[in-house]
């Protein structure tokens, strides 16, 4: 435990140390705010015009959903932007100590591998968590100036964190297998493409095929959880999925130890 | 105290160390010496538990280095070729991370530091940036991540490689200065330096050990003043012969 912490601090540290967590966050709060923003003039724009027909046909104005038309498609928007921000948090993970030698230091101390994957992951797991949770703001905003129904908000950001921790997962095996930071970005923004994309599969698919692509698709997963529907079965997913390719890249340094 | 059975290495067709053994004595400073591409490195990355070894074992005091390697890797202090520095990191930042690495206790942690500063001569740059660092200074920062856990055996791949003279004759001195407490092995091109700090000479080439004994005892056998008249004798197809 003492080990993965030593690991965990300085790799978290090194976040900040350099331009990369600043970037990072920024990055994904400008998207995300962006977002939020044009998600919210909509929702305002088509109350303005509910408002009028109501008026014009002296009817009473119908209800509106604040959770489905901005909350839902606002989650749905980060967990997508996630997909392109996890490869630059977790791109230098393990390149970039293949790439200076400063594996050979952790190697040759008495630590063990699985001190070292988890050390990482929980540093990269932590920046990828603040960075998800200084989105609050945007449903803030909302709570303070509407009624919107809370808990499906909670939900959201389990969902949200689940699926970062898949994606840290998937991020820290390429890195592992690299000593190239732009080839382990560019590998783990495919793998995640590929596994949002792989829902797509399912509507040209039947049957046993079309379930699993559902299955493999880390988006389709998340859609439960941006209704605010807690599903124990979509989180095992991005469990199974963390811890299947944490041991992968365990694997792949373990190796790099008999092959080099 | 370190001990080499029949250590073989290949990658893939390529053997780049052929059936070595060697030990090393508690205490002692082993020269091991060889033309670039001997398999010096390579030894030492096995010793050290960085990669396992095609055939053989090695042992440190009594442990094998595949068997126990959290136990040995506590008793080793390594220097690679290339420092293993975070480059974005400070001195005293890096030697405390490497310290608590090496099992250092958090309430000694700073005391050792501080050693280790002390001994490699870096007190002035202590809360400089890696990155802004001279080469002969990284050289020193490597050597003191290498002690700072005061290890029983020390593996230094070139540890003078980039110094100027004065720090090489530094760095020779502290050397000197930590066998008796440390077993120290030793890679080096300069001869001289082997001449002066090391017990025992071990040469290798293509893997193999070509020469094994006291500088001394060398210079007696070879017939020859210095040792790298016998180096370069040895490390020639002629002098391989003749042997």
């Amino acid at each position: 435990m003492k080990n993965i912490i030593t690991i965990f601090n300085r790799e978290f540290r090194s976040y900040f140390s350099s331009p990369i967590a600043y970037i990072v966050i920024g990055l994904f709060l400008v998207l995300t705010g962006v977002f939020f923003y044009l998600l919210t003039s909509s929702f305002l724009q088509y109350s303005a015009n509910l408002q009028w027909q109501a008026a014009r046909m002296r009817q009473a104005v119908p209800p509106m959903n604040v959770n489905q038309m901005i909350i839902r498609p606002l989650f749905s928007n980060i967990s997508v932007i996630t997909l392109f921000v996890v490869p630059m948090i977790t791109m230098r993970t393990f390149s970039d100590e293949k790439k200076s030698g400063t594996l050979e230091l952790l190697l040759t101390s008495p630590v063990t591998t699985t001190q070292i994957v988890l050390g990482k992951f929980f540093a990269s797991f932590s920046l990828y968590v603040i960075m998800a949770l200084l989105t609050w703001v945007y449903p803030m905003v909302i709570i303070i100036f509407g009624n919107p129904d809370v808990p499906p908000i909670g939900v959201a950001y389990i969902g949200i964190i689940g699926m970062g921790a898949a994606s840290i997962g998937i991020g820290l095996w390429i890195s592992s297998m690299t000593e190239n930071q732009i080839i382990s970005a560019m590998g783990t923004f495919v793998i995640l493409l590929f596994l949002w994309l792989v829902g797509w599969f399912s509507n040209f698919t039947s049957g046993a095929f079309s379930d699993f692509f559902k299955y493999l698709s880390i988006i389709e997963h998340f859609n439960d959880f941006s209704k605010g529907i807690f599903d124990t079965g979509h989180l095992m997913y991005y469990i199974s999925l963390s811890g299947m390719t944490l041991f992968l890249a365990h694997q792949s340094i373990e190796s790099l130890r008999w092959r080099s | 105290m370190i001990e080499i059975n029949n250590l073989t290495k290949r990658y893939g067709d390529f053997l780049a160390v052929d059936d070595i053994s060697f030990n090393v004595e508690k205490g002692k400073i082993l020269g091991f010496l060889g033309p670039n591409g001997a398999g010096k490195t390579t030894t030492m990355r096995i010793i050290t538990g960085f990669m396992p070894p095609s055939e053989g074992n090695v042992t440190i005091s009594g442990y094998d280095v595949l068997d126990e390697p959290l136990l040995t890797k506590n008793k080793i202090g390594y220097l690679p070729e290339t420092p293993p520095l975070y480059l974005d990191m400070t001195v005293s930042e890096y030697l405390n991370f490497a310290g608590l690495l090496k099992q250092v206790p958090n309430q000694k942690i700073n005391a050792a530091v501080d050693n280790a500063c002390s001994k490699v001569d870096i007190n002035d740059v202590k809360n400089k940036v890696i990155k802004a660092l001279s080469k002969g200074y990284k050289q020193r920062v490597g050597l003191a991540q290498a002690i700072i856990h005061d290890p029983e055996v020390l593996i230094l791949d070139e540890p003078t490689i980039g110094l100027d003279p004065i720090q090489i004759r530094e760095v020779r001195d502290l050397i000197k200065s930590l066998a008796g407490n440390h077993t120290i092995v030793l890679s080096t091109h300069i001869l001289p330096e082997v001449d002066m700090t090391c017990d025992e000479v071990v040469i290798i080439k293509k893997g193999k050990i070509i020469a094994q004994d006291t500088p001394k005892n060398l210079s007696k056998k070879m017939n020859k003043s210095s040792l790298e008249e016998i180096f370069i004798d040895l490390i020639s197809e002629s002098g391989l012969e003749k042997k």
